[in-house]
């Protein structure tokens, strides 16, 4: 069984990019706050998915849709709409967090393949067995919380696919597990499907620099010609006693090729690309890298054994640095000693 | 909305804390004005504010003094180690434990058990589902507005007690980073307990020197103290039955007499102490605002 690349695509160009440069599979996600990428102008009305899926499905592609925040009883009913859509249009799977509508979903579509995203936050196979033996679930999205070795030693304890993420911008909280953006802007990933939303962001010129503000917190000052990036909370620059530094993380993009042959070996069915948010040329060029840096690897047989010996090419390196967030990468908690 | 008082329950310790201290503390609940006391680790499997043997001890003590006690469990489980502390810890508890990640609710099938507030419960599908798992007990998401849990509590599942995060620094995120052993260069395979250090945790200030948040090894929480002590008819009228209020090292007497006062007085005239910690008082979530803004 070759890796399957599981690719974003927040808009039907994006979704064109992503089949046309080797993905195995696209996810999606609709309008409205039933999904984790909730910015305006992006994801898919029903035509438009419609015309998405039956492309995909033209090339071989399997298109996945997201469903991942978890509704409030007066959102329950935009969730269940946007689950039955998901089983009318024929996608090949659903890709969900909350219970609830997990439970919806099994019992009025027993067809319908689920996912648990990663915003469901299973970090062990107890949790993970608990939604296969509730709502028959066929794979599960891993947190960006484990090392190579606990995910090797995870998959071995479950019968459900595992699904990991290999490229992207970098959460370094366990997604699903995580209130710092409601605490600053009243919207969180699991209520809202956003994270440091864009209408709390404030920039200002000021004596001592640029500043960026996200629900008027303070969240990092530049210096003239330092590069300024995108006010994500967990990302900014913070006083703690004495020290002035990315207390939480730096600026930075996760990108897991340098663990890919012990990922294969491990038993991992698929790499996952974040960044739905991301434009069509995005889009496609982290599909084309990504895809030759799984054929690479596989053509050479590393991942066959734990301790497979693969270099990534440094021209992908490259490639892939030039796309990222703040243009440099790193394992995250997949190598033990980032945590 | 329930007939029964509303009662007053003290969260897990969610620091580092000395064993001494600790024991003094669980000592000094006995005779305090409280109904639940919850035990045990929820943020990291290294520590050890108590040992073993020392939970039973305390637990006898408060059951003794007519507390109810809960052992509440590992929020975020990775190591197969983890799984067996959990499933120990479960077993043991006899009576009730608190269940912080859905490994906890696969274990333990059917025995009954308190759903903690890191298990991600936002509608009454999921309260439905989880109570039919043996939850007699939801300890409501931090961020969740206090409009939707009246609303979960109105068609609340038969016999399901509510409690709400009342009192104390907001547990926000959970890492596989530890923030405290970052803090001061450590690796965290060596981090030397540095997180004990912070009994109250390690306020993080943005560059403008607001407090914001607090570094709790790999827990991230508010600077500021979430207070609902005014608000406590509110809470009331919402169908909430308990309140939790989370351990910090000053004041916590006084923090315990004034929501025993609000609840005696109805909220109507109590008096709450001054914050203790940097960072002030915050109560933003129940009005689906920015949990940290604060209307007193």
């Amino acid at each position: 069984m070759s890796l399957e690349l599981v690719c974003p695509a927040g808009t039907l160009p994006a979704l064109r990019a992503a089949v046309d440069h080797g993905a195995d599979a696209v996810y999606i996600g609709f309008r409205g706050a039933t999904n984790a990428r909730n910015f305006p102008g992006l994801n898919f009305g029903e035509a438009e998915a419609a015309e998405g899926i039956a492309y995909a499905h033209r090339r071989g592609v399997r298109v996945f849709v997201a469903l991942n925040v978890y509704p409030s009883p007066g959102t329950w009913s935009a969730a269940t709409d946007t689950i039955d859509c998901t089983a009318r249009l024929g996608a090949d799977a659903l890709i969900l967090a909350d219970p609830g509508l997990m439970q919806y979903a099994a019992r009025r579509h027993p067809g319908l393949r689920l996912h648990l995203s990663v915003q469901g936050s299973a970090t062990n196979w107890r949790a993970i067995e608990f939604y296969r033996r509730e709502f028959g679930i066929r794979r599960a999205v891993l947190p960006r919380v484990l090392s190579v070795t606990q995910v090797a030693r995870l998959v071995a304890r479950t019968s459900v696919e595992i699904e990991v993420f290999g490229f992207g911008s970098l959460c370094v909280m366990v997604e699903g597990r995580c209130a710092l953006s409601s605490f600053a802007t009243g919207q969180s990933p699991n209520t809202h499907g956003v994270c440091s939303p864009a209408h709390a962001v404030r920039w200002e010129e000021t004596p001592e620099g640029r500043q960026s503000r996200l629900g008027g917190i303070l969240i990092d000052r530049y210096a003239p010609g330092e590069p300024a990036g995108y006010p994500t909370l967990c990302k900014g620059r913070f006083r703690v006693e004495d020290k002035v530094f990315h207390a939480l993380e730096e600026p930075t993009s996760l990108n897991a090729l340098d663990v890919l042959p012990a990922l294969i070996a491990s038993g991992v069915v698929a790499v996952k690309v974040e960044g739905r948010q991301r434009s069509p040329a995005y889009v496609g060029q982290v599909t084309r890298l990504l895809r030759s840096a799984i054929d690479l690897c596989e053509a050479s047989g590393a991942g066959r054994t734990a301790g497979g010996d693969w270099t990534v090419p440094a021209e992908l390196v490259a490639a892939l640095d030039a796309l990222a967030e703040g243009r440099t990468h790193t394992l995250g908690a997949y190598h033990r000693p980032w945590q | 909305m329930s007939a029964r008082p509303m009662r007053l329950a003290v969260g897990p310790i969610l620091y580092l804390w000395e064993r001494r201290a600790a024991l003094d503390f669980y000592a000094a609940l006995c005779d305090a004005p409280v109904d639940i006391v919850y035990l045990g680790e929820v943020v990291c499997s290294k520590r050890r504010v108590l040992q073993r043997e020392d939970w039973p001890a305390v637990a006898l003590e408060l059951e003794a003094a007519g507390k109810e006690v809960v052992y509440s469990t590992l929020a975020l489980i990775e190591a197969e180690s983890e799984l067996a502390t959990m499933a120990r810890i479960i077993d043991a508890a006899g009576g009730r434990f608190e269940a912080n990640d859905m490994a906890a609710v696969q274990y333990a099938a059917g025995r009954p058990f308190v759903a903690g507030p890191h298990l991600n419960i936002y509608n009454d599908a999921t309260l439905g589902l989880i109570a039919a798992q043996g939850a007699n007990r939801w300890v409501a998401p931090v961020e969740l507005p206090l409009a939707t849990v009246a609303a979960l509590a109105a068609r609340r599942p038969p016999g399901l007690e509510i409690e709400m995060f009342a009192y104390g620094r907001l547990p926000l995120a959970f890492s596989a980073r530890c923030f405290t052993a970052r803090a001061h260069d450590r690796p965290k395979d060596d981090c030397g307990f540095i997180c004990g250090d912070y009994p109250d945790g390690l306020t993080l200030y943005s560059r403008d020197n607001q407090p914001f948040l607090a570094l709790n090894g790999i827990q991230t929480q508010s600077a500021a103290v979430h207070n609902l002590q005014p608000q406590v008819a509110a809470l009331r009228e919402a169908g909430v039955d308990i309140l939790r209020l989370s351990p910090q090292s000053r004041d916590f007497p006084a923090v315990i007499a004034a929501f025993r006062a609000a609840l005696s007085a109805n909220g109507a005239t109590a008096a709450c102490p001054p914050a203790a910690l940097p960072g002030g008082y915050c109560d933003g979530y129940p009005r689906g605002a920015a949990g940290i803004d604060h209307a007193g």
